[in-house]
């Protein structure tokens, strides 16, 4: 089984964050923290990458924005929400806009709470979403399906929404 | 019966991922080290090319599997013509031919990022082709022939006759490398002017087998660079190694320490010190050598 986990290549969105989490997600690749270490590049290209990184929530207008760019990554994919906007909406959550995190439109893998998420949390967040990454790859060579996966984990934030 | 061209060929055809692949990741970690950071593992390039190998292949036109898979053929047999000993003008032409098809792998796909990068992959061909050809007709001034195996024969250096050149040559190896400032048509990446150019629609199988030609590509690049070291001397190959890693070091530098220029700055400059250098070389070579 090939391992995949030492390269994760980071594609970031800004929904409508405030803009507080985006420049934590820039430190992550600064001097001081040096998430290249790691293996992670910030690519901007979704073709090209693995883990979509969303910070902000959900408003009408980005929805179809987050959904294109996530349909054109290829499997496997893992989605990381950063900073408590991306999670559920955060101070947002009622403006009449928002639709909430980013587990409305896109399956969430991760979730990275923090407003705003420190750089130490989302480089973890990442790492965590590597492991996710692993498995789906695995999942993926054995000829399994990855959508039952992705419809299973809708139906589970639909659940945790009813609750 | 194998003569030693076919089998430095076959090394090359065999070993050039290898040696890429390695001088990529030394590259990056110096980059890093430059920049205070720890920097990635030295194997990180190939923990990169297998992890896009793995991944589920996508493509936005079908066709942009055949110009790949064509971009890396053309690539792998322009090093191959060069480690045969034979004709280096031809090893350019088939180089060019193989930008062409990276060319139409991104104009194909008909987005925007992808067309401004392939364009100005074109614009970047027309700042460095000139050189290329001088460098051609000066080695073929020194030693009398095109030929890569009658040009190592010497007993004198080229470089010694062709120190313009040479230096004419490392400029426009920095456009050929894509390394800042000249890195206008990929957009490496931290900067995403235009996503990532001309590899923006390329998925990543694709831009597996992209990195792969870029290795072999760099490969050829350093070997252009040791023509101008190598003589029948074979303490010269040592020395050719020497000047390659300070060449390399130096692009690295220049990588980090300077911002993207606009294309059009980029076609004056690399055409004004191809002119300058290169073109000055090769009047004195005219008239110490009839």
């Amino acid at each position: 089984m090939y391992k995949i986990t030492r390269s994760p290549w980071v594609m970031h969105y800004d929904g409508s964050s405030c803009n507080g989490c985006d420049i934590e997600v820039l430190a992550c690749l600064t001097p001081v923290y040096d998430a290249e270490r790691f293996g992670i590049i910030n690519t901007g290209d979704p073709m090209q990458a693995d883990i979509l990184l969303v910070t902000g929530g959900i408003n009408t207008q980005n929805a179809p924005v987050v959904k294109q760019l996530y349909d054109q990554m290829a499997d496997p994919k893992v989605v990381v929400a950063v900073g408590v906007c991306a999670c559920t909406g955060g101070v947002f959550k009622d403006c009449y806009n928002i639709l909430g995190g980013a587990d409305q439109v896109i399956p969430v893998d991760v979730y990275v709470p923090g407003c705003a998420a420190r750089p130490q949390a989302i480089i973890d967040g990442i790492v965590k979403g590597i492991g996710v990454f692993q498995e789906r790859l695995e999942k993926m060579e054995k000829g399994e399906s990855l959508t039952e996966d992705k419809e299973k984990k809708a139906e589970e934030t639909a659940e945790s929404e009813d609750k | 019966m194998i003569s030693g061209k076919l089998i430095s060929a076959i090394c090359y055809v065999l070993f050039a991922p290898l040696i890429g692949g390695l001088i990529d990741g030394i590259g990056r970690k110096i980059s890093a080290r430059m920049q205070r950071r720890v920097g990635p593992p030295l194997l990180q390039p190939f923990y990169d090319l297998g992890k896009l190998l793995h991944k589920d292949p996508i493509h936005v036109a079908p066709s942009q599997n055949f110009f790949m898979m064509s971009y890396l053929f053309f690539i792998v047999m322009t090093g191959g013509m060069m480690f045969l000993g034979m004709d280096i003008l031809m090893c350019m032409f088939v180089l060019s031919t193989a930008v062409m098809f990276l060319y139409f792998a991104a104009v194909v796909t008909g987005s925007h990022y992808s067309s401004i990068g392939a364009s100005r992959e074109l614009l970047q061909m027309v700042a460095y082709e000139p050189c290329v050809l001088l460098t051609c007709i000066a080695f073929y001034m020194v030693r009398g022939s095109f030929e890569t195996a009658e040009i190592i024969k010497g007993d004198i250096s080229p470089i010694v006759y062709l120190p313009g050149v040479f230096v004419a040559f490392i400029f426009i190896l920095t456009i050929k490398m894509r390394k800042s400032p000249f890195d206008i048509s990929t957009s490496h990446h931290p900067n995403q002017e235009i996503v990532k150019g001309i590899t923006s629609e390329i998925g990543s199988r694709n831009f597996g087998i992209y990195t792969l030609a870029e290795w072999y590509e760099t490969v050829f690049l350093l070997g252009m660079v040791a023509l101008f070291i190598i003589n029948s001397n074979p303490w010269s190959i040592l020395a050719a190694v020497v000047v390659i890693a300070l060449v390399y070091f130096l692009e690295i530098l220049i990588d980090n320490t300077s911002a993207r220029v606009k294309s059009d700055v980029m076609i004056k400059v690399s055409w004004a010190v191809t002119l300058v250098a290169a073109g000055f070389n090769i009047l004195v070579l005219i008239y110490f050598l009839g």
